[in-house]
């Protein structure tokens, strides 16, 4: 199948007063047209630094970012403008990312404006109203301020605004995290329905499993900045081998009040990605470390047909 | 078993200079010593308010009780002095909110920020109320070294556990815990709930644990009640309300949740919004948003009909026998 978008050895550092920060330590992986990819880890593994650099908001320290095959790495400000029209970012908290100051209409309007997508003003004020209808805004809020709005909908907004050129990929970072949940599953029952009708490929990057579970069809699993377990969806909540993905599936309360599933101790919390030491950096709260994990960092490494993990006690 | 609390038909407003917010509408239940009830609902049902009405820290002047009673321990709290209040407060019922990081005081060490608690309820000394601290860091699995430190110094999940601390300095009977875990990390609220509940059968503390994850209420709860609008509107025993689920609204939550033990192609969402608290619309309140609402339900507000052991619904259609 055709890969949309690849990342290679991809790496982003910040520089701290303390040292060198790794936020994203090389990662692989590649997106197939039309699917998601899910990107699931806890607060501080690297998966929205991940998301930014892919769309550029931050430039990658070193490593390649390949779309439809062109290495889009260190193309300049103008070279992704055009770029930028097929990639688009929703973010994470609808209630800071809308300028308070626009109306519906004016926010969704701008990115046609920026492009300069259509001809007239009767022009852009119908794209405007398609676009509000897709994504399930009434006719009627095109006037209001997102102050005016509650999280759904303002969501709907966000996803409108990254609708409105006409991408091929979507950067999603945590789109659903501040919604409640009935809210949260009309977004997804958006997300999933806008995929389908225009083929877009996602990367959904999320904390929460049984989201990604429901909308990825690859998932990622990322700990201090490192991918520790990749697989398709399907084997994923089958079997997981890495330590941490078992431990993280195990902490999430069921609804299911007969079938208790045995709880994984996971001791401490995430560790420092400054300057990290070598050795698996789960090492320090892994249950079953050795010796060997504290020395020397495991490769991603397949160990059945497309399910890869990092860790030495998988072979 | 005796009842510890108990709310008789509350009602709170908020006024605002626009409108009046109608928060919370004729609420009543019961706490016995030991139960750890649930109180579940979305963003604006009512449950902060309930909470923070139980221990009279509604923000003055907008928020009003309207009416009703809460009894604790035949003590009427709606009636009795702000100095018999403050007394109660921390050490007859105590609250952990649901910001870790806004709750602490940035400028106290997280040892004196417990001391500060002792002291307002035990007659001790200065050094025995810093030694409780300590005590107390120790019990929620934090280094008592670690009490001279400040807030910015501590994590996310390890911030928690000083506010949980802070909560039980004083032992006290009732503790209501707003959403004490939702800022965290799955792998550090598994921590903090596996030690709330180590602490539970220790101290035997009731507790009203507030939330709208109903798996966290599935692993900690023994009763629940699921709130809209400001209303009860489906009370049980745990196995009651997830094997029984009978109110539509409950349903709709249970069909919005994504579970990991199960495979859906797409969720079932309640279509719609809650109302405007302030404009509520006539009859039930959730006759907007339900798949199954009548004339009735448009007119009249359901009472809750009792549906056997200690189930209750606020639904017209239970009477006829449950919908389809």
């Amino acid at each position: 199948m055709e890969q949309l978008l690849e990342v290679r050895d991809l790496k982003k550092y910040f520089k701290t007063p303390r040292g060198m920060l790794h936020a994203v330590d090389g990662v692989n992986f590649s997106i197939p047209k039309g699917k998601t990819l899910g990107v699931v880890g806890e607060s501080g593994c690297g998966k929205s630094t991940l998301g930014r650099v892919i769309v550029h908001l931050l430039d990658a320290t070193d490593g390649t970012i390949l779309y439809q095959g062109q290495d889009i790495t260190h193309l300049n400000k103008g070279q992704m403008k055009e770029i930028r029209k097929d990639m688009q970012m929703i973010f994470q908290d609808p209630f800071s990312s809308l300028n308070p100051r626009m109306t519906v209409a004016e926010s969704i309007e701008e990115p046609l404006k920026n492009y300069r997508i259509c001809a007239s003003r009767d022009e852009l004020s119908q794209r405007v109203s398609e676009i509000m209808e897709t994504v399930g805004l009434a006719e009627r809020l095109a006037g209001s301020y997102p102050h005016e709005l509650d999280g759904g909908r303002r969501q709907r907004i966000g996803i409108a605004r990254a609708l409105a050129l006409g991408p091929k990929f979507i950067v999603c970072d945590e789109p659903v995290s501040a919604l409640d949940v009935s809210i949260q599953a009309q977004i997804l029952n958006l997300m999933m329905y806008l995929q389908e009708e225009k083929g877009l490929t996602y990367l959904f990057i999320t904390h929460d499993l049984s989201v990604v579970k429901h909308i990825s069809d690859e998932i990622v699993v990322m700990y201090l900045g490192n991918v520790v377990e990749k697989s398709s969806t399907q084997e994923l909540f089958e079997e997981q081998l890495h330590p941490y993905t078992k431990a993280l599936l195990s902490a999430i309360p069921s609804v299911d009040i007969h079938n208790r599933s045995q709880r994984i101790a996971m001791k401490g919390e995430i560790t420092s990605p400054i300057d990290p030491k070598p050795g698996c950096r789960f090492a320090p709260r892994c249950p079953h470390a050795t010796p060997q994990c504290f020395s020397a960092a495991p490769a991603l490494t397949e160990v059945r047909p497309g399910h890869f993990v990092a860790c030495h006690l998988c072979k | 078993m005796s009842k510890q609390l108990e709310i008789k038909d509350l009602y709170i407003d908020y006024h605002t200079d626009d409108a009046t917010v109608h928060a919370v509408n004729g609420i009543s239940f019961s706490l016995e010593q030991g139960e750890c009830l649930g109180l579940v609902g979305e963003t604006g049902a009512g449950k902060t308010t309930t909470a923070l009405g139980i221990l009279r820290l509604l923000p003055k002047p907008q928020g009003q009780y309207k009416g009703g009673e809460i009894h604790f321990n035949d003590i009427d709290l709606l009636s009795i002095g702000e100095e018999a209040m403050r007394n109660i407060r921390g050490k007859g019922i105590s609250m952990i909110f649901q910001d870790p990081m806004t709750s602490l005081n940035p400028v106290l060490t997280v040892g004196e920020q417990i001391a500060e608690v002792v002291r307002n309820h035990e007659k001790c000394s200065k050094k025995e109320a810093q030694a409780k601290a300590k005590a107390m860091l120790e019990k929620v699995g934090i280094p008592a070294e670690r009490s001279e430190e400040y807030p910015h110094q501590f994590s996310g999940g390890m911030k928690q556990r000083v506010v949980i601390a802070i909560a039980l300095a004083c032992n006290p009977e009732i503790l209501i815990a707003d959403e004490p875990t939702t800022a965290l990390d799955v792998t550090i609220q598994a921590q903090v709930l596996e030690m709330m509940r180590g602490l539970k059968e220790e101290f035997h503390t009731s507790t009203i644990l507030i939330t709208h994850d109903l798996g966290v209420v599935a692993e900690m709860c023994d009763t629940v009640a699921i709130m809209y609008s400001g209303q009860i509107v489906e009370y049980g025993t745990l196995e009651e309300i997830y094997d029984h689920t009978m109110h539509p609204y409950t349903i709709g939550l249970f069909g919005s949740i994504l579970d990991l033990k199960k495979d859906v192609d797409r969720l079932q969402p309640i279509p719609g919004m809650i109302p405007d608290p302030s404009n509520l619309p006539p009859g039930c309140p959730f006759q907007t948003r339900c798949p199954h609402a009548t004339d009735r339900c448009r007119q009249e507000n359901p009472p809750l009909h009792a549906v056997g052991g200690s189930h209750t619904v606020r639904c017209h259609l239970v009477e006829k026998g449950g919908m389809a």
